[in-house]
Order: C-alpha cells, then structure tokens, then sequence
C-alpha cells in the first residue's frame, strides 16, 4: 500500500523470490507491523481491530451452520434444532453465530461512536466514513435477512413487517415487494433467497471492509486530540503497540461474548423464535433484535402525515433517512476542530446524542401508543436536529478549546499532569 | 440553547416516569413466581430425579394433548435412565414408518432413534380436537415464552444470568388457576387464569389434579410439586446441553480471564517504555 | 520486539511474550475443534436405527436389497451349489483372507461359514454392497466366478462376496446382523 517508503527487508532467500513476485509478505509488514499509529490511540480505537475479529467469527461460524441449515419452509425449524441438539458441538456454533451478530452491532457502534466522537469523518476521511456506513448498511441487511432463517415467529413476521416498508411507496411499492418476496407473502422463495444473500453479503461486506482499511492506510488514524500526525515522535509502530493494545481489547470482549453465548445464550434474541412460523398467527409484540430498535422507533414515529407523503411512506422515509444522514456527516459538520475533547459544546450534544439513541431504543421495544408516540417524536426529532441542525450551527458559533500543536506536546503535557507537576497547564480533557 | 436544553430535559423526565404506570395493565396479570430451580445460576445442573419425574408427568397428564416432537427417546439417557429402560418406554408407543415393499405406510413400535409421536395426525386435527386451539408443542416450550420483566430489571438479569422466565411461567401457569375474580367475564371453553400470557383466560382448563400421577420416590404428588418437576423437565426437552454449555463456558471464561491478564502484563511491558 | 538481545539469557519479559504467544495458540487451537468436529456424523445418524427385513419370500437363488445407513445391503439366499462352490475354495486362493464379517472374532479366516449367517444358515449371505474400490454398487450373479462383479472398476467376487480378481483390496463387509426369527433378519 505505502511501498514508496517501506521499511521491508527480506533476509532470506525465499523472501527475497517471493518479495519480487507477489510482495504479500511486504504488504503485510507495512500494513500491520511497521505502520506507524499514532501513539496516544485509547482503547475506543481498539474497535476496528475487534470488528475485524467479529467478522471473521461470523463467517466462519455461518459457513459451518450452513453445512446443517435446511433453506426449505417445511424443514427450516427442525434444522435449526437438529443443530442445537443433535450435530457435535451445534449448540455451541449456533449460539456463536446468533449471539455474534450482536456483539457485532455493540463493537460497530462503539466503533460509529468514537468516530463521531473524535471527528474521524472530517476530511480527509470522508471517504473512509463513507466505506463505513456501506459497511453498516451491508451488515444490517445481513443481520435482517439471517434473523429470517431459522423459521421461527419472529423469522416471518419480521421479514412480512420490513419487507412490509416497500408498500409505502406508491404505485412502484407493492410490485417492489412481490420481487423481493417471490411471492404475495413470505413464504419458501423468500426463505431460499434470503439464505442465499446472507451467504453472499458477508463477503461484500469483507470487500468493502478492504477498501475501509485499504482507505484508513492512506489518510492514516485520527487520534483523541484530532491532530494530525507531524513527526516521527508522533507515532509508534502497529506492532507491538497497537497490536497488543488491540489483543488486549479484543480479549476482555470476548470475555462478555463468551459469557453470553455460554450463559445468556438467549437474552439478546426473541422467545417468540423458538416457536414455528405461523402465516395465520402474528405474535403479540413484534419487535427487531435489539440492534435495531433505534430505527424501528423512528418508523414509528411518523404518525402523521407531511403534506402529500402519508404517515407510513414518512416514516420509512425517517427511518431509511436516519441511517442516509449518515453520508452527508462529514459536510454538515462545519467545524475546524474535530475532536470533541475541544468542543465543550459538541461534547454535551454528542453525549445527549448517544442517551436519545439508545432512549430510542428502549422506546423501540415498547408499544407504540399512549406516552411512548411522544417520546419517540421528541426523540427522532432531535437525532435529525443533531445532524441537521447542531452540527452546522454550532460549528460556526463554538468557541473551541486551545489545540496542543502535536500529539507528542498533549501526551507530555498529560504525562506532567498525571504526575501533578503541571496542574495548571493539564486540561483534564487530555486525560482522553 | 441551555434554557431549551433546561426545560426539555426534566420534561422529558416527567413522562418518562409517567409512562411507567400507564402501562401496568398487560398480560400477564401476575408476574410468574420465581422458584430456586436447580439448573439456575452459571454452575447449575439438573436434578435427574427431578426431570424423571417431570418426564412421567409428561408421559401420564400432557402427551395425550401436546407433542413434544424434537425429542427423540435416545436423548432420555441425559436423565438418568438405561438404554433398556429407554426401549421400554420406547415400545409404549406407535410410530407411523414406510412405505413397505408394497408401498403401504404401516405402524410400528417405537424405537430408540424416533421421536415422540404426536397425539394428533397434524395440526388441523389437533385444533379441531381442542375446541380451535391447538395445544402448543413442548420441545421449547420453556424458551418460547419470556414475561417482559421490563427496565431496569431486564439490565439486572444480565448479572445474575437469569434464564429461568420460561419454567417460571409454566409453573405459574400450571399452578395459578382459580377463580375469576368479581366483575371479570370469562368466556365459554375459557379458563380464568391471571399467569396466562396472552390474555385473562385460556382454552386449557387446569390439566393436572393432587394424586393424578403416582411417584416412586416418596416425592408429594402435589399440583405444586407437580408443576415443578414437569418445567424443570421441559427446560431439560428445550435446552439438552445446557450442561454442558455451562461447563464448557466455565473453562472458556478462566482461559479468557488468563489469557486477558497475560495480555494485560504484555502491553504494560510492551508500553512501559513509551508516553501515550 | 526488542527485549534480551543483548543479555544473552532469558529474562520475565522474555517469559511473559512466550506464555502469552503460548496461551493465544492453546486459545486458537480450541477454538478451531469445534469447527471441524462439527462435520462428523451428528447424533442421529449415529443413532440411525436398525431395521428389520423380512425374507419369508425370498427362495434359493433370489436375492433382495435393502438401504442401510445409506447403503445398499445385498441379502441373498444361495443356492446350493454356489455354496457348495463357495465351501470348496482354498483359503490360500483368496486375495484378502480375512472374514470381514462384524459378527465373527476379529481377523477369522474367510471360510464360507464366517461369510454366510452361520451354522445351519450357510445359504444366507448378508453384505454391504459397496464395492470396497471406489463404492459402486457391484452386479449379482456376474463376473467370473458367479459372484459379483463391480462394472465400474472390474472387481470380481466370489459366491461368498470375497474379492477374487481386479482392484478392490477386500472382501465385501458383512455388517451387524441377526435372524430375530426364522423370516426376520436384523441388520445393525
């Protein structure tokens, strides 16, 4: 990627044939061993390292689930549990797979999080961003389409609800779900088509993951204090620093994937799965896995009609539009300063941000009456002002904080105020 | 912009807080009462004479009605039971297999690798024979039904790794029939029962009497008693390696905790000599 | 990493990286076995019941197929002369003089006794009917010596389905069988 200036030298013969024909080893070197980091990344940059890590358990958990898994109406179900309870080791390989898509989502967010958080998408990141949300709308389309296989009551009715979205649109909606479907309703074409893309869109999204990184490698990280890299003290190299620090991160994760897969193997899920599909019977509550639940209030938020767009065409507009907003990040921003450890203001906003999402949320998991349609009102609301509104104002009206001219200059002067020698000059923002 | 901030947010709070009594009036009626089962907790484990009873309860007083189609009888062996005792058990029932060399579908005894046939030929007949409601299948009964236990204790059952919702309720259900209180209308063929989840009263009249199933190991053949041993063995039916997945998560936690702290000392020593 | 280069011995970093790098392979290593073992036969197909064929019908010189586990089983009732013919080969003209037969003592000569159903069955032959080249499915009553004959690679077996000329290396298997009564064989 940056051979131009690679510190790779191949010492043995072999590397050297090998490093004149296919130079992986060097690629390899320069990506993830000499690259330099910035030295003062904190743990929520350890992220991308686990989502990588997630992604590689998704997929080889889902390759071998699939050596069991019957895309077939009839059998769906009893395949599922033919897994569960009669191929070695099943259980355990299902419970991964199931209880990964989650811990996938916690890390992705996180990873959205910090990236909003620390500016990461302002240029000359937009592109990466961009790579970004791809990415997250790949995996919400794989999450989707993989919640519908094991046939249970929420398979079906959450496929019959999402792909239920297209119908708001007129004219062009119901002949748009008729071609999802392969049918009036879900039924066995959806099933076997739904198995076969959420069998593809993993490597999409391992595609698009290459250009992320691919994109990352060339504009390089952003750190916590959002200022740019400028010298060789500014850095240390990937290995052994960011990939201990990474290791470490990734471990402590696993530590609470593991104690949900092997004992809250179905907290994150819906019991109502556990009971067969049934056409004729919807379930009392249908509601998204938890990862969803942000977007689902949102939908349900419009309950009125905006001018000519009726109440349900609105709201799947919000809610596709909640995640659209997300391109536009990097030009609605206006501010110069991209970490928020300098921004008080956008601090404030960014963490009341982060509350109303997972406010959302819970408002997404209850009925959609009474107090809750207000709240949810309130709340989509200020998601929308947040981007729409906060970003671009408060960028021309906030004061920033003083920025330290170099990473080296912030980790010295946190290093002074940790060991009380300068507590005059040490903001507690660089703390970070 | 503070001000607004100012009034909206304690707003916002007020309803919150008021949306909770708003919705009190769901199903359940009563929360399911929480028994110490013994399978509960990380270190949890069956108790095989427990699930034997349950398993007899099953046999005697529920299989007349509801399936119980995932589980075949050489899975039994987890509660405890020979392979001959198994065949035994095996042998009381009819299996429809074939075709035969001349293409006739024909009966036979049961056998180790089949499952437990259904009371009913299908669903159809199942809810015909139910006055239209068909009696749900117990393969995972006890994970297919969760009372919301709403926030925060929802956030708390991560740390206490409560998993116990589904037995909870098939025991409340089972024990909790009665009366309808005054001014309730319970309608013909129902059954008044404030445990049931979809509603005030269910098309099951209550299943099992004091003394209907006999026990050989001195257990009181209460409906109580009952109740429990027939969800314990139902958890057993919807989660078979819920022994071992405990064991086996128990060995992965410790390795990850090691490997975590090993890991832990590696990046001190790694960045010892390094500001960040 | 730069740790002892020049201290020459090993130092508590040195030990650190090399039980952490330990503890991560041991880690990888355990996780990678419930990927493979997943792909052995499942409970129930190693719980695949036996089954029970019913062979009143079957006269001398008639012979029937049945599926077990998913693979042909070849129960013939002989005739006399082809056990007659079968009794009356020397062992040492046999290619693979091993019995093959999982209801006798490991490693018993191929004799037409331990190939057929035993004493005062000896017409009946039970054997699995795959090839023990490559897995086709072999012809009955063909190939040189009465036998059987595999069309795919040329193997030929005997009247007591012993390998006898061409590629396959044994004798065709006789699986776990049993006469429950006199016009009932159970095989598993």
């Amino acid at each position: 990627m940056s051979s131009d200036h690679s510190t790779y030298q191949p010492t043995s013969g072999f590397g050297k044939w090998i490093d004149s024909r296919l130079p992986l080893p060097r690629m390899v070197h320069d990506s993830f061993v000499s690259y330099p980091v910035p030295r003062n990344l904190n743990y929520a940059y350890t992220f991308g390292g686990i989502l990588m890590v997630m992604l590689v358990v998704q997929l080889l958990t889902g390759i071998v689930l699939a050596m069991h898994y019957a895309a077939d109406t009839a059998i769906a179900f009893q395949s599922v549990e033919k897994i569960m309870r009669d191929v070695n080791s099943g259980w355990l390989l299902r419970y991964m797979h199931a209880n990964g898509a989650s811990f996938f989502f916690v890390a992705v967010y996180i990873h959205i999080a910090r990236g909003m958080y620390y500016g990461s998408y302002k240029a000359p990141r937009e592109v990466l961003w961009i790579l970004g949300v791809v990415i997250l709308l790949l995996m919400m389309a794989t999450a989707f389409m993989g919640y519908v296989l094991p046939w249970g009551q929420m398979s079906f009715w959450g496929a019959t609800v999402i792909t239920g979205f297209f119908t708001a649109f007129p004219g062009i909606g119901e002949p748009i779900q008729q071609l999802l479907l392969g049918g009036f309703a879900v039924d066995n074409p959806t099933l076997n088509r739904f198995f076969s893309l959420h069998y593809l869109l993993p490597f999409m999204i391992t595609g698009v993951v290459i250009l992320h990184v691919w994109a990352l490698h060339v504009t390089g990280q952003t750190n916590p204090t959002g200022v740019e890299v400028k010298s060789k003290t500014d850095t240390v190299p990937f290995t052994p620093y960011a990939t201990v620090k990474d290791a470490l991160a990734l471990s402590i994760f696993l530590l609470v994937f593991a104690y949900f897969i092997f004992f809250m193997p179905n907290f994150l899920g819906h019991a109502d799965n556990y009971i067969p599909a049934d056409p004729l019977k919807t379930p009392a509550h249908i509601v998204p896995e938890w990862y969803f639940l942000p977007f689902y209030a949102i939908l349900r938020a419009i309950t009125f009609d905006i001018g000519p767009i009726d109440s349900k065409l609105g709201g799947v507009l919000a809610m596709f539009g909640s995640i659209a907003v997300l391109f536009v990040l990097p030009w609605l921003d206006t501010s110069k300063v991209r970490s928020a450890v300098y921004r008080p203001w956008y601090k404030l906003f960014f963490w009341l941000f982060v509350a109303n999402a997972i406010f959302l949320g819970w408002l997404g998991a209850k009925p959609a009456e009474g107090i809750y349609t207000p709240l949810a009102q309130i709340s989509t609301l200020y998601y929308f002002a947040f981007f729409l509104v906060i970003l671009p104002v408060l960028g021309l009206i906030e004061t920033p904080k003083r920025l330290p001219n170099s990473i080296t200059e912030a980790v010295l002067a946190k290093k002074a105020g940790n060991g009380g020698a300068a507590p005059a000059a040490a903001s507690p923002e660089t703390r970070g | 912009m503070k001000k607004l901030l100012a009034s909206i947010v304690p707003a916002a709070m007020a309803l919150v807080i008021g949306a909770g009594s708003a919705f009190a009036a769901g199903y359940p009626i009563n929360k399911p009462r929480e028994i110490d089962w013994s399978f509960a907790g990380p270190f949890g484990t069956f108790d095989k004479g427990q699930l034997q009873r349950g398993l007899k309860v099953y046999v005697e007083a529920c299989s007349a009605c509801h399936s119980m189609n995932l589980v075949a009888f050489r899975t039994l062996e987890d509660l405890g039971y020979s392979e001959d005792q198994l065949k035994a058990l095996a042998a009381n029932y009819e299996v429809e297999d074939g075709p035969n060399g001349e293409g006739e579908m024909f009966t036979r005894t049961a056998v180790l690798s089949d499952h437990f046939p259904s009371p009913f030929p299908n669903q159809e007949a199942a809810a015909y024979a139910n006055n239209g409601a068909a009696p749900p299948d117990f393969s995972l009964l006890a994970k297919a039904r969760y009372v919301e236990r709403g926030f925060p204790q929802f956030v708390f059952d991560i740390f206490t790794g409560y998993n116990e919702s589904g037995p909870n309720y098939i025991y409340s259900l089972l024990t909790g029939y009665q009366e309808p209180p005054a001014g309730v209308e319970v309608p013909d063929g129902a059954h008044y029962n404030p445990y049931f989840i979809a509603g005030s009263a269910l098309a099951m009249a209550q299943p099992i009497y004091d003394e209907q199933v006999a026990y050989d190991d001195g257990s009181p053949e209460t409906v109580d008693q009952y109740a429990k041993d027939v969800s314990a063995f139902l958890m057993w039916a919807a989660e078979p390696h819920m022994e071992e997945r405990k064991q086996t998560g128990f060995m992965v936690i410790i390795f990850l905790a090691i490997f975590a702290s090993l890991l832990f000392l590696t990046k001190k020593s790694v960045f010892a000599s390094k500001e960040h | 990493m730069t740790q002892s280069e020049g201290a020459g011995e090993p130092t508590r970093r040195d030990f650190l990286y090399i039980a952490t790098g330990m503890a991560g392979v041991v880690g990888v290593g355990s996780f990678a076995w419930p990927f493979i073992d997943q792909m052995n036969p499942d409970a129930s197909t190693l719980a695949l019941a036996s089954i029970e064929v019913n062979v009143e019908a079957l006269e001398p010189g008639m012979s029937l197929t049945v599926k077990w586990r998913g693979k042909p089983v070849f129960i013939r009732n002989r005739t006399d002369e082809e056990v007659a013919e079968a009794q009356a080969v020397a062992l040492d003209d046999l290619k693979d003089p091993i019995a093959r037969n999982a209801n006798v003592a490991d490693g018993s000569a191929a004799t037409d006794i331990d190939r057929s159903a035993g004493e005062g069955k000896e017409n009946w032959i039970v054997m699995i009917g795959s090839c023990t080249h490559l897995g086709c499915v072999p012809l009955g009553q063909a190939g040189d010596f009465g036998g059987w004959f595999c069309p795919c690679h040329g193997s030929h077996y005997d009247t007591a389905g012993r390998i006898r000329k061409g590629p396959a290396p044994t004798n065709l298997p006789v699986p776990p069988f049993a006469f429950v009564s006199d016009s009932v064989i159970k095989i598993g």
